[in-house]
């Protein structure tokens, strides 16, 4: 390997790093602000300049370390003289126009220019001229702007063309007048809300935390996101009760640094339309009520009815723990009908594991040279997921190919079809998706919910399973064949089981049952997801967080906890378990949705057999074993999903028309509300459109 | 002085035929053929003998440039003319482009040919209408008489053709990979060297760009043979130059003369003299706005080359020779140019960005009596943070004049800020000693 002398330290590196890489490597800390390891390099900022010295001697100029690959045995000097006069003049420089407000900025506190211009800047300035000041842009209603903090650094610029791949934001004009502009559209992403974290000032800040807490007032915790079912490292930052704005947090293998705007921006629905207190249905009006009165209206009516007429449905956003407790104490009841696909997808028969993950995983995607999306919108469905395609497809190395409704995926895919017929003809060696496939060494295909929750879902996941091994999508250490779920608890509830047991019923029928009488009674278990105007006739128990759906029809209702709220473990939809953390108190008499389970499970005479988190862990880890790794990923045994059948000519139907409200935190958040009218106005259009 | 006969550029007041008929009459593509047939590596190896410097500013040694370009590569080779003739004070190349736009292209042809690309490109500065007109009309000329395109039969087989790019008018898309980024029709900011444009320029592939002199004397070069051109001139400082005098001499005029001709000479040979006498003399910026100016003092006896220039901390860059009397406000003088770096900065790097603007207001306010005395040194000093620490040398080229400007006229400065009365020349002479 080659080596460098940084300071007098000698550092092995890896040939094609540059020299601030390889200045880090030896602990040098070198300023930067243009310089961000995951876009490409600017080189504009002037500030990791550094001096260089090879065999001819010192270069006369200060060279930018983050531009300069490294060659072997250079000398890097980082403490010279020289290079501490040249960092004060740029610092200099950045301060000349740059307002002196940082009392009234929110980017105070943790802010790069801030930080920098107190290790490496002069003491004053002696710009005695005016500054400059710029007016404003527009950039949707997640990002502020204050333009005038501006830096230039263009990482924003950066950002949006190659992560979220859009072009909408550019550096206008030349010289002083050089300004960050969006020509007065919002941002186009589902990612924008990384542009305030990468805005190295304050610049960009967040709109809706705008002038809301400093950052050294907030709380901190270390969980993950149940927006969707990617599993996004997650910090929590809250103040007392209420939980003020999630930022990543890094993890190369699932979100390296960035984040979905829906997983950062809904929190504020998790201060709305909250169930704070029991509710009891009276007359056919919810009224408030003690727990006592609340447990004793689920136990009559448990006790006065048969166990083949009870069911219980687990919704989206489900710590596996909660199900867990539910499922042991519907086990011990007798309950046989218990579903967690409220959406109805052909996922979970035969405990063929394989069957629905995201075998390839997500940082696997990385080795992808051909990608088959079958009916799956990951822009929506899993943003983060897309962005990590995107950045695999700009090696241009990788193909991708779309089965279902065309989509701007920002980046370059090819639509072969739109049902499942398209499938049998990739299958049989037809489309141009076929040809591909067939030269691809590394081919993925992506089932997304669209295709499986459907009637002839099994099916089509069969034939989707039968296109992976007939193009040698499963190979020794690598499994091309993926299922992108869209709900944090599915793979938990699937992994453990949370499905109709042995003459039980599943979704559907627990539906047609609540509507002809085979089933008299419901438990939500936060399922929110479906029309629960069916459950009408039945007895409804919910338990969840929000006023929502299931809330609505339900006729006594137990107050959960969000995921901010308890301590719980998601299984994204790679099979990686993974911790949540309590963050914030549920408000009011609402508690962990365990401790409700047991404290019923108590009032039913059948108390579960675990009294604290630690039991119940250690309960559901005997019975799931892979529960017990947390950040692992137990890989699946390859089988065959699904069951081979008829499929119909319908269409693949996209799974998700709004990106920003899919689940009752998203459905009640404000600033969620402002992106749909913003962002998907034309979107919902063409849906209502297209359902007429 | 240079004698007619070792003239190159003999149409450069264009009182002759700029079109292919009357070149060819002045002795352009004449036996262009036998050159081509030298080889690749000869001409190199000869433009290399003939130590051609670039006539762009920095007087790079051409050959050495040519000889960066890959020998084999599976990627093309691209020439590319940087006629973005923007610096203050420089219209040389402009009279090339009119009135001799078929020198331009036989020298493109042998450039090409000697670095193995098959395609030129001239960026052309937008404002030069009728010189972009000339051009395309020479191009059209060049490729009918089958000098140029596909079936140049006059150039032993290697197809080369050119391709026109009008610029926009901005003065940083001279700087070679800004022209590169904006003949991709991207915006014209410098790119970060390396990778320099040898390995990967226009569109990722081998390019070199040169400015228009240096790519018209070349054919001149083969054609007289290297030792004609290493007659003329110092060592390392060979041949000929075009030399654009302007400001206050009695006929500002562009003129070719010989590499190291004393300043004095040049200016009373040519222009006839400094505007009231060489006594009236006050400072001259001798190679286009971005070089330091020099005093009457050095002006007496310095000679017109690369190296005599740095030896006094000047340059000869462009060879623009801009002549100021003693009318002159030095200190408006060099803010006026000031303001033109702040004007044409890009704005992708900070302290050209930043800096350029605060150059050009504080000396504004000096130039206005507005400011104090211990504000030269800052601004000394500012223009020592903006040199050297940008990704292209246009941050050099604003921090120059005004370093130009204190290390000579510092009584003046500190005359007019003091605002006392002084006798700026007593000072002069008292900082002289």
């Amino acid at each position: 390997m080659p080596k460098a002398i940084v300071d007098g330290v000698e550092v092995e590196f890896e040939h094609g790093m540059s020299v601030l890489q390889v200045a880090e490597l030896a602990g040098a800390e070198i300023p930067r602000f243009c310089y961000h390891d995951r876009l490409s390099v600017a080189g504009n900022c002037r500030m990791c300049l550094v001096e260089v010295e090879d065999q001819r001697g010192r270069a006369p100029k200060p060279a930018a370390s983050c531009a300069l690959p490294c060659s072997d045995g250079l000398m890097v000097h980082t403490r010279t003289d020289k290079v501490k006069k040249a960092r004060e003049g740029v610092m200099e420089f950045l301060l000349l126009n740059h307002p002196l407000d940082c009392p009234i900025c929110d980017q105070g506190g943790e802010c790069d220019l801030q930080d920098q211009a107190q290790a490496f800047g002069r003491d004053g300035s002696r710009f005695a001229e005016n500054k400059r000041a710029v007016e404003e842009k527009y950039m949707g209603p997640l990002i502020k702007t204050i333009m005038t903090r501006c830096i230039q650094c263009t990482r924003c610029v950066r950002f949006a063309t190659e992560v979220a791949g859009t072009e909408d934001i550019g550096l206008l004009n030349r010289g002083e007048h050089a300004e960050i502009s969006t020509i007065e559209q919002a941002v186009q992403s589902e990612m924008s809300g990384n542009l305030v974290d990468i805005c190295p000032v304050g610049a960009l800040t967040s709109k809706p935390y705008a002038f809301t807490a400093r950052p050294w007032e907030l709380r901190k915790t270390s969980s993950v996101d149940a927006m969707d079912a990617v599993g996004a490292n997650i910090r929590i930052d809250a103040r007392g009760r209420s939980v003020l704005r999630v930022l990543p947090r890094l993890h190369e293998d699932v979100n390296e640094e960035w984040l979905a705007d829906k997983s950062r921006h809904a929190i504020d629905g998790l201060s709305r339309q909250r169930l704070d207190r029991p509710y009891v249905r009276e007359n056919g009006k919810l009224r408030p009520a003690s727990w006592d009165e609340a447990f004793k209206a689920v136990v009559d009516r448990f006790n006065a009815t048969a166990a083949d007429k009870i069911a219980a449905i687990a919704g989206d956003q489900c710590d596996a723990e909660s199900m867990f407790a539910l499922k042991t104490l519907m086990d011990a009841k007798g309950v046989k009908s218990m579903d967690c696909r409220q959406d109805g997808a052909a996922l979970g028969e035969g405990g063929n594991r394989s069957g629905w993950l995201f075998n390839t995983t997500i940082a696997g995607l990385e080795e992808a040279d051909v990608v088959v999306l079958v009916g799956s919108n990951p822009r929506w469905e899993a943003p983060l997921i897309n962005a990590r395609i995107r950045k695999r497809f700009l090696t241009g190395e990788l193909q991708v190919f779309g089965v279902g409704a065309p989509h701007d995926l920002s980046y370059e895919t090819t639509w072969v079809g739109a049902g499942p017929q398209t499938l049998h003809d990739i299958l049989d060696g037809r489309t141009p998706a076929a040809d591909a496939l067939r030269t691809a060494k590394k081919p993925v295909i992506i089932v997304g919910q669209g295709a499986v929750a459907r009637e002839d879902g099994a099916a089509v996941l069969n034939i989707a399973g039968q296109i992976a091994e007939k193009y040698n999508a499963i190979q020794d250490g690598f499994n091309g064949f993926n299922v992108l779920h869209t709900a944090a608890a599915r793979v938990a509830g699937l992994d453990m089981g949370f499905l109709p047991g042995e003459g039980g019923k599943g979704m559907g029928e627990i539906i047609a049952g609540a509507q002809s009488g085979d089933i008299e009674m419901v438990y939500l278990l936060g399922a929110d997801e479906f029309d629960t105007e069916t459950l009408r006739n039945a007895f409804v128990v919910y338990q969840g967080h929000h006023g929502d759906a299931g809330a609505s029809v339900a006729d006594v209702i137990l107050p959960g906890s969000a995921y901010t709220e308890k301590n719980g473990l998601f299984v994204n939809t790679e099979g990686r378990v993974q911790a949540s953390r309590l963050a914030t108190f549920a408000p009011g008499d609402a508690r962990e949705d365990w401790t409700i389970l047991r404290a019923l499970s108590g009032a039913l005479g059948k108390p579960l057999p675990f009294d604290d988190l630690g039991a119940l862990r250690q309960a559901m880890v005997a019975a799931v074993p892979h529960m017990g790794g947390v950040d692992q990923i137990e890989a699946a045994e390859w089988a065959l999903p699904g069951v081979a059948g008829d499929m119909q000519d319908a269409a693949f139907e996209p799974i998700i028309n709004n990106y920003y409200m899919t689940c009752p935190i998203s459905r009640t958040s404000k600033t969620m509300a402002e992106c749909t009218e913003v962002y998907m106005a034309g979107s919902l259009d063409q849906a209502r459109e297209a359902a007429e | 002085m240079l004698a007619d006969q070792d003239r190159i550029f003999t149409n450069l007041y264009g009182q002759h035929d700029w079109r292919l008929k009357g070149a060819q009459a002045r002795g352009v593509w004449d036996n262009t053929k036998a050159m081509v047939t030298l080889g690749r590596d000869r001409v190199i190896d000869l433009v290399k003998a003939s130590d051609l410097r670039g006539r762009g500013g920095a007087g790079f040694p051409t050959g050495l440039k040519w000889s960066f370009m890959p020998k084999e590569s599976a990627l093309p080779h691209y020439l590319v003319v940087n006629a973005d003739e923007s610096e203050p004070g420089t219209c040389k190349d402009r009279d090339i482009l009119r009135f001799d736009p078929h020198r331009l292209l036989e020298g493109m042809l042998l450039a090409g040919f000697g670095m193995g690309a098959h395609t030129g490109y001239i960026y052309i500065r937008g404002e030069f209408y009728n010189e972009a007109s000339n051009i395309e009309q020479a191009i059209l000329e060049a490729r009918e008489a089958g000098l140029l395109g596909e079936k140049s039969e006059a150039t032993n087989g290697w197809n080369f053709d050119i391709h026109l790019h009008r610029g926009a008018g901005a003065y940083i898309c001279g700087e070679e990979t800004a022209l590169l980024e904006s003949l991709e029709g991207k915006k014209g900011q410098p790119r970060l060297k390396p990778p320099f444009p040898a390995g990967a320029g226009l569109y990722g592939c081998p390019t070199t760009v040169n400015n228009v002199e240096t790519i018209a004397v070349v054919p001149e070069i083969l054609r007289r043979g290297v030792e004609w051109w290493t007659g003329l001139g110092p060592e390392r400082n060979r041949g000929t130059k075009l030399f654009c005098i302007s400001g206050h001499v009695e006929r500002p005029c562009n003129v070719e003369e010989e590499m190291g001709i004393p300043l004095r000479e040049l200016l009373d040979k040519h222009a006839g003299g400094v505007r009231g006498g060489w006594d009236n003399l006050l400072a001259v910026i001798p190679g286009g706005s971005s070089v330091p100016c020099i005093t009457q003092d050095v002006c007496n006896d310095i000679n017109m080359d690369f190296d005599s220039l740095r030896a006094v901390k000047s340059g000869l860059g462009t060879a623009a020779v801009i002549v100021m009397d003693k009318s002159t406000d030095i200190i408006q003088a060099i803010g006026r140019l000031a303001h033109f770096y702040k004007h044409e900065s890009c704005g992708q790097c900070t302290p050209c960005r930043e800096g350029t603007g605060w150059m050009h207001r504080v000396l504004d306010r000096m130039a206005k009596g507005q400011a104090d005395v211990e504000e030269i040194d800052m601004l000394l000093e500012v223009s020592y943070q903006i040199e050297g620490h940008t990704i292209c040398a246009l941050g050099d080229a604003a921090a120059w004049p005004v370093q130009g400007l204190i290390r000579n006229f510092r009584p003046v400065m500190e005359a007019r800020l003091s605002g006392k009365k002084v006798d700026v020349a007593e000072a002069m002479a008292v900082a002289a000693e």
